[in-house]
């Protein structure tokens, strides 16, 4: 049950994460699509990392 | 947690480990290596073909200045070679012009020259021819009036008067 | 157009095999008695994601005719390395079939092999299903996650060896096959290792490289097609991908790397090595685990949805009708597989480039200072 609540806090804080990281990454793609393939490149990057910390959080959760 | 410990499963991880280290190694032997060699080699003849394509270009470039530079040195020795010409036609003609007007000059000269002599020799001759016929003419009045001496003196005064020379 | 097309067509060719295998494939059913309720599609799930010693293609259950083609079982038991075909289990997967090999006996349980205790002729359990008079074996039989490695890597020997064939003959451009191989090589070159390791270093881990992002990216592609197999999402083969991508990156490390790992320039003394224990800890273990973790969960996450959405059409069949219900079970699962295409590609992508990343930070010299 408590694992359930931490893993439901865990998709919480990722997603906003994730909203913020693809949120800003359009913003930038918007303001300069000339840097578009650099800004998704970082973008993927970046939300592997933030990811791979939602992931360990759940598995260590699960 | 436990169950993720709980599935692992050691030797699935060593058959991984010894399959993944033979596989790379295969494919480095079999695969990568003559794949990125061929690709690099590839790549690098790429590269020097667009080189010898610029260094091409630019050899042209310079022919075609060099051929630009002789073709001007060709009209500039024409156009000097043209003035030559242009100036010599002037000075031989300008040089015809002076002898032509030298030698007119000259027998203009001369002929002056000879027209003077001629006229000197006349008028020596005319002299001569005066003289004998005055001599005649004397001679005549002389004979004619030997008889009035003093009515002849007097006309060979008069007449020597009058035929002034000249 | 025509990729889009055709990516459809494979994924929707994907799901009608695999809901075909859905309805049919279970070990523990008895004949006549399809997988249709919420517990059974669970067990089913988990059982699915879990390696299994034989390759499993369908249940007939009216006649209870098991579809399947065994694969060798090889065990390092007490009494030595025991090696035979799992058909000896007879499917089973509960512990009730035991196979005896001289002394040693040995049972199945939720696709594990155990050893019994000796003296022991059957398993006993305690209150929480554990075996209470057996233990673990080493197992290193061929299972499905190995034969899946075996023919992802068997398809890229005789994919790229073709193309470095081709090559070799003296054809600059390559042939067939080789078309779609090159630009991906190309595109791991240049995109992945180039700019992360630099121009002068990348050579030497290329080799890793490429095996490591084409074997995640075939095995990745082999999970969706209806066959059913989950190497990526078990997590041994994610962990030993992880330590190789560490234990590389740890033993290339430059003096420059250990320098500011371990005694950190420009940062006051007293702080040097609490920061060393957490650049230690970040890259021997924080870096390999998150790689390891990212993987397997993605993969794992990727099966259990698909197959919880095909499930849709057994759970809700009763609320919405079978047309209803399996009509949406199709769209969904549709829509997710399409992801999953994505997504399969995304996962390696990922892990070569963070695993050249972490190469390139180790391997990094600092000219400055």
């Amino acid at each position: 049950m408590y694992n359930l609540i931490g893993a439901g806090l865990i998709v919480i804080g990722g997603g906003i994460g994730l909203g913020q990281i693809g949120g800003k990454a359009m913003e930038g793609i918007a303001r300069q699509p000339e840097a578009a393939g650099k800004i998704q490149t970082a973008m993927i990057i970046i939300g592997a990392l933030l990811e791979g910390l939602a992931f360990g959080a759940l598995i260590l959760g699960a | 947690m436990e169950t993720l410990l709980n599935d692992f499963s050691v030797g699935l991880f060593v058959m991984q480990a010894v399959i993944l280290i033979i596989l790379i190694l295969l494919m480095r032997k079999f695969a990568w290596k003559p794949i990125l060699d061929a690709l690099q080699s590839r790549e690098d003849g790429i590269q020097n073909a667009l080189d010898s394509a610029e260094n091409a270009k630019l050899e042209m470039q310079n022919l075609q200045a060099d051929n630009a530079n002789l073709l001007k040195e060709a009209r500039a020795e024409r156009e000097s070679m043209l003035k030559e010409a242009r100036e010599l036609k002037n000075k031989m003609i300008e040089d015809a012009k002076t002898e032509a007007q030298a030698q007119a000059n000259t027998m203009i000269a001369q002929a002056q020259a000879a027209i003077e002599s001629e006229k000197k020799s006349a008028m020596a001759e005319l002299k001569g021819h005066v003289a004998g016929l005055s001599l005649d003419i004397a001679e005549k009045v002389v004979r004619q009036e030997l008889s009035n001496k003093d009515k002849q003196l007097e006309l060979v005064e008069s007449m020597l008067n009058d035929a002034k020379l000249n | 157009m025509v990729s889009k097309k055709s990516i459809n067509f494979i994924a929707i060719l994907v799901l009608t095999l695999f809901s075909v295998s859905s309805y049919g494939n279970s070990d523990k059913q008895e004949p006549g008695n399809p997988v249709n309720t919420a517990q059974e599609i669970k067990e089913y799930i988990a059982h699915h994601l879990k390696d299994s010693h034989d390759f499993h293609l369908f249940t007939h259950n009216e006649s209870g005719t098991h579809i399947s083609f065994p694969l060798p079982v090889i065990v390092w038991t007490s009494n030595g390395l025991k090696t035979f075909m799992s058909s000896a289990f007879h499917h089973d997967d509960s512990g009730s079939v035991i196979v005896e090999k001289g002394d040693t006996r040995l049972v199945k349980l939720h696709s594990k092999i155990y050893e019994l205790d000796a003296g022991a002729t059957t398993v006993a359990f305690d209150e929480h299903h554990h075996p209470e008079n057996a233990h673990k074996v080493l197992d290193f039989s061929i299972t499905k996650s190995v034969f899946g490695m075996l023919l992802a890597g068997l398809l890229m020997l005789l994919g790229f060896s073709a193309l470095a064939r081709g090559y070799k003959k003296g054809h600059s451009v390559p042939k067939g096959i080789g078309r779609i191989l090159e630009p991906l090589v190309i595109y791991v070159r240049d995109d992945i290792a180039k700019p992360n390791i630099g121009e002068k270093k990348y050579r030497k881990f290329m080799g890793f490289l490429l095996t490591v992002f084409f074997f995640i990216w075939i095995l990745n592609l082999l999970g969706l097609t209806p066959i059913g197999f989950n190497v990526t999402g078990q997590i041994a083969v994610t962990a030993c991908l992880a330590i190789f991508t560490a234990v590389i990156y740890l033993f290339s490390g430059s003096k420059d790397f250990w320098k500011h790992t371990l005694w950190m320039p420009g940062v006051p003394v007293v702080l040097r090595p609490i920061l060393a224990v957490i650049e230690l800890i970040g890259f021997v273990l924080i870096k390999p685990f998150s790689l390891l973790v990212r993987l397997f969960a993605n993969m794992t996450a990727g099966h259990f949805v698909v197959m919880s959405l095909i499930a849709l059409m057994i759970t809700m069949k009763e609320s919405f009708g079978v047309v209803g219900s399996t009509g949406m079970s199709l769209v969904l699962a549709l829509f997710i597989s399409v992801i999953e295409i994505l997504v399969a590609f995304l996962q390696a992508f990922i892990f070569t480039m963070l695993s050249s990343l972490f190469i390139g930070m180790a391997v990094e010299e600092h000219d400055h200072h």
